[in-house]
């Protein structure tokens, strides 16, 4: 399994646009990668595609950018064919841990080891030994909640996106799509493309007001177009589009059955009497993006302090040597801004891991659309908010915390009566943040109901793990190439 | 945790009570803690005798209206258990040692041990089972205590100087966010004791020891005492700094099984360690093969106040008249506060203690001995 | 126009899987929530506090609300295992761990 030439070797995590055009890149400099994802096909949440066995000829509909996809695929099949890059599907990384021993900057001392779970039920430990990793996570939609937000049928609008990418499924016959951000536009259009009636998109900021910045976004009128062309398409499907308007509620007993919409006043309040209420069986709601940072945490990586992003310089390295972060773990920006991420930090990692100075200059075309994406999606932040005062919305009875069943009444007691005055305390109180998801679903809104900053959650497993594979995990760690009966500890091609 | 108690019967005893933390509620080894009431663990001496005290405490608190619910407090007992005969024999003796100081302590023989567990490992040589072992959460018990004392409660306040009269009796704190004049201050800072004894110009050896705790799953109530192996009482009193595990394994109310104990002097460092988790999910397992397919969801981790006779310090410093001491509770400060918090009140009113204090002396370490301490520290 | 159809999908023969010992159809690929939704069931589990029933919200792996059986297995994430021919799905209550 393991031939050792003396080439270096670099982990990549993530087989999204960040960690393909990493792959690529530093696979182009002569180093060998293994690209180490959670999915079945590479792609990420972006480039999702349809499972191989639904033979879908026409992939494409459902997407965006499709030539930029044939170009990442191609690279990799290309480097996949000279056994430069190895791909390694549905392998669910729990933690990259970093050796003590072995000096920092010597090669071929694989430093790095990736552990994984392999397979569906991730139960079969893998681990990668590797001389750098990248961390090309990427990241997960927030959600804010209201009343009757848990009820089936109320869905992420990228989840509803990845069910219609990845099975070629749709939960109903009727959708509302509501929340606030770009995503909206291309779930809107993707569900009514595929026969579900979009009976409105709820917007709650006024993109307007991107005209009113239109200044500062011209350097991407790329991005405009884009924009402009959902607008096209959701008039062309009959979408009514309602912005400045939120949902309220979404009602139902056992299944949602109908929402309730309102508009926003100019502060972000709910202007009364203007509820309207909705049927539908589905809606499809999302607040932004949010970055899976775990990885890079628990590696020590600096992270900023509201979770929001890891820290990386120019190259992309991260404050630990020998590891590089790409794509929407240092900065929630969308596809394109990944890809360029990447490249820098394939072509960075690619020159240092051979010893040899990286040279900025052949990676200019990406630096120069990193700083003008990220500009430009800094004007998009400041439109696409939340309303202000959203937290009006959530009554007491309402459950914040999916997993723990903690109801935003049981979050303001604990900062009203007991004494808590950050997200960690009210965690311990009332348990909101401790289930399944490890808070990954309610930490803003429990930082917004609870009054206080948002913070960086620890979480060293990336993912939960059996206690058995926990139990001798790093056993093979300084046997390289012996693995253990029952265990693939494996070094890269 | 230790502080709250304090407050709790010092506000009972009648005194006017301001409990300050530079952080949240139990923002420090509280949060961290997995909220033991344990006398098993404890060798017959003065920290027993406090665990006993503590004990009848927490069973009154328990039985106040709602308290007992709201600090999930459960009396839910611990099963030791040993794997080799030697181990038992060792077992059953210390067993018969506490039972002469007052604990309850009943011999379980090996095909005894699946009625009281039934999905522990097969093979052990068994165990004792000690009732008087009970568990509450920690965070609800320190707010819930703080609460129920009615004292005022000052989060996010940082005390920078014990004020002190020209003869050198405390009176009041200095805090970033103004003075507070009292005649009495409680040092309840647990594994920081030390920083606030010296704001007041004494030495209090509290150091930390690092424990981990790895969380599991939700389940069904499948691990019905705290359990834990024969060698965690060896863990417990030694003085080595290298790392030690021997598991501890308990559910919770709440669901989740809860698995220690680590114990390592590495100072106030953070960072996850693999290898020390990975020894917890490896003794935990060995005790429990079911947990094997058991998903871990998280780990934390938390600084135990550490003195170096394991004993905390507790009563008033001869040193700083009005300064007195209730912290270095090591790993058991949540079941020791209750008794904590009843003698540092009895002091504080200048009634006789129900325990003699002399083995607390926070001036214990003072000479050589705190000399020899310091070279030690790692 | 439906999704199969939008991405012009020629799929494998279908097979069959059960809910709760109830036959249904699955299309190869396909993941056990994409099945339970193309059969137009959306929840398949209880929660442990308030026994209400869950089923898709974030689709990809992260929020675990669609956690189910599968062939005895409890908390598996239906929006990422795949199904096979003759798998038995089962809703799951509370924990999902029996006693």
């Amino acid at each position: 399994m393991s031939s050792d030439d003396g080439r270096p070797r670099l982990a990549v995590v993530g087989a999204g646009p960040a960690g393909l055009a990493a792959a690529l890149a530093a696979a182009g400099q002569g180093v060998r990668v293994m690209v180490i994802d959670s999915a079945e096909a590479p792609g990420g949440q972006f480039y999702r595609q349809p499972a191989a066995g639904l033979g879908a000829r026409r992939p494409q509909a459902l997407h965006h950018q499709w030539r930029t996809w044939r170009r990442l695929r191609e690279g990799l099949d290309r480097h996949i064919a000279a056994g430069l890059v190895t791909h390694r599907p549905d392998h669910h990384v729990w933690c990259v841990e970093q050796r003590p021993e072995g000096p920092l900057s010597s090669l071929g001392s694989r430093r790095f080891t990736v552990h994984a779970l392999r397979g569906p039920a991730q139960e079969d430990p893998v681990e990668v030994r590797a001389d750098a990793v990248l961390l090309a996570t990427g990241g997960y939609e927030k959600v804010l909640p209201f009343p009757g937000w848990t009820l089936p049928g109320v869905v992420t609008a990228g989840g509803a996106q990845a069910m219609l990418k990845g099975g070629l499924v749709v939960s109903g016959r009727t959708a509302v799509v509501a929340g606030t951000g770009p995503l909206l536009l291309p779930v809107a259009t993707g569900l009514a493309a595929a026969g579900v009636t979009v009976a409105a998109l709820v917007e709650s900021a006024d993109p307007k007001a991107l005209v009113r910045r239109a200044g500062a976004l011209a350097g991407r009128a790329d991005k405009l177009a884009e924009g402009a062309g959902y607008a096209v398409e959701l008039l062309r499907r009959r979408v009514r589009t309602l912005v400045r308007h939120t949902v309220v509620e979404a009602h139902g007993t056992d299944r949602l059955e109908a929402v309730t919409v309102a508009e926003l006043d100019a502060g972000g309040r709910v202007r009364p009497g203007s509820e309207r209420r909705i049927r539908c069986d589905t809606l499809a709601v999302g607040h932004g993006m949010l970055p899976h940072t775990d990885l890079a945490e628990a590696l020590g990586c600096r992270v900023e302090p509201d979770g929001t992003r890891v820290w990386v310089d120019d190259e992309q390295r991260t404050d630990v040597p020998g590891a590089w972060a790409a794509g929407e773990i240092t900065g929630i920006g969308g596809a394109a801004l990944s890809l360029a991420e990447g490249h820098i930090a394939g072509r960075s990692a690619g020159a240092r891991l051979q010893g040899r100075e990286p040279v900025p200059d052949e990676w200019a075309a990406a630096a120069k659309s990193r700083g003008e994406l990220r500009e430009f999606l800094g004007v998009l932040d400041t439109v696409y908010v939340p309303p202000a005062h959203w937290v009006d919305q959530v009554t007491d009875d309402t459950v914040v915390c999916r997993c723990e069943e903690v109801t935003a009444g049981a979050v303001r007691v604990a900062v009203a009566e007991l004494g808590a005055g950050d997200v960690r305390t009210v965690k311990l109180l009332t348990r909101a943040g401790m289930g399944w998801c490890q808070g990954r679903m309610c930490g803003p809104a429990v930082a917004g109901i609870a009054g206080c900053a948002e913070a960086v959650s620890r979480r060293p497993f990336a993912r939960p793990v059996p206690l058995g594979v926990l139990a001798r995990a790093g056993e093979t760690a300084g046997k390289p190439g012996k693995p253990r009966e029952n265990e693939d500890a494996d070094d890269i091609p | 945790m230790v502080g709250a108690a304090c407050a709790l019967y010092a506000a009972r005893a009648g005194l006017s009570v301001v409990v300050m933390d530079r952080g949240p509620v139990a923002g420090g080894t509280t949060g961290a803690g997995e909220g033991n009431l344990l006398v098993s663990d404890k060798e017959p001496g003065p920290e027993l005798e406090l665990a006993l005290l503590s004990n009848h405490l927490w069973v009154d608190l328990a039985a106040e209206p709602g308290l007992g619910a709201a600090i999930e407090y459960e009396p839910k007992g611990g099963v030791v258990v040993a794997s080799a005969p030697e181990g038992l024999a060792a077992l059953e003796r210390f067993a018969a040692e506490q039972r002469t100081a007052g604990v309850e302590a009943v011999a379980v023989a090996a095909h005894q041990l699946p009625d009281l567990e039934p999905y522990l490992t097969p093979g052990l040589a068994g165990g004792v089972h000690y009732p008087q072992d009970a568990q509450v959460m920690p965070t609800l018990a320190a707010a819930h205590l703080v609460r129920a004392s009615g004292a005022r409660l000052l989060t996010g306040r940082t005390v920078s100087e014990v004020l002190r009269t020209p003869d050198g009796a405390v009176r009041g704190v200095r805090t970033d966010r103004g003075d507070i004049h009292t005649p009495a201050v409680v040092n309840a800072a647990g594994t920081w004791g030390g920083e606030l004894a010296a704001l007041a110009g004494v030495t209090l050896p509290v150091l930390p020891r690092r424990g981990f705790v790895l969380v599991t799953e939700p389940l069904p109530p499948l691990v019905r005492h705290k359990v834990y192996a024969a060698d965690y009482v060896a863990d417990v009193a030694s003085d080595s700094a290298a790392l030690q595990t021997s598991p501890v394994v308990e559910g919770t109310a709440a669901g989740p099984v809860l698995i220690g104990a680590s114990r390592e002097r590495v100072g106030f460092d953070r960072s996850f360690s693999l290898p020390v988790v990975r020894a917890l999910a490896a003794g935990a397992t060995r005790l429990f093969p079911f947990l094997e397919r058991v998903r871990a969801m998280r780990t934390y981790v938390g600084f135990r106040p550490y003195m170096p006779d394991h004993l905390p310090a507790i009563g008033p410093d001869p040193r700083v008249p009005g300064l007195f001491h209730a912290c270095g509770h090591e790993g058991a400060g949540i079941g020791l506060a209750t008794g904590t918090g009843q003698l540092i009140a009895q002091v504080l009113g200048g009634r006789t203690p129900d325990l003699d204090l002399a083995p607390f002396r926070p001036d214990r370490f003072d000479g050589a001995g705190a000399n020899e301490f310091s070279r030690e520290t790692p | 126009m439906n999704p199969l159809e939008l991405a012009d999908a020629a799929p494998g023969p279908a097979f069959a899987v059960t809910l709760d010992g109830r036959e249904l159809a699955a299309l190869p690929g396909q993941t056990v929530g994409a099945a339970l939704w193309a059969a137009g069931v959306t929840s398949w589990r209880t929660t442990r506090g308030e026994s209400r029933p869950r089923g898709i919200f974030c689709g990809i792996g992260v929020c675990f609300d669609c956690l189910v059986t599968v062939n005895d297995r409890p908390n598996q994430r239906a929006c990422l295992v795949p199904l096979r021919p003759g798998d038995a799905i089962r809703t799951q209550e509370g924990t999902g761990h029996e006693l």
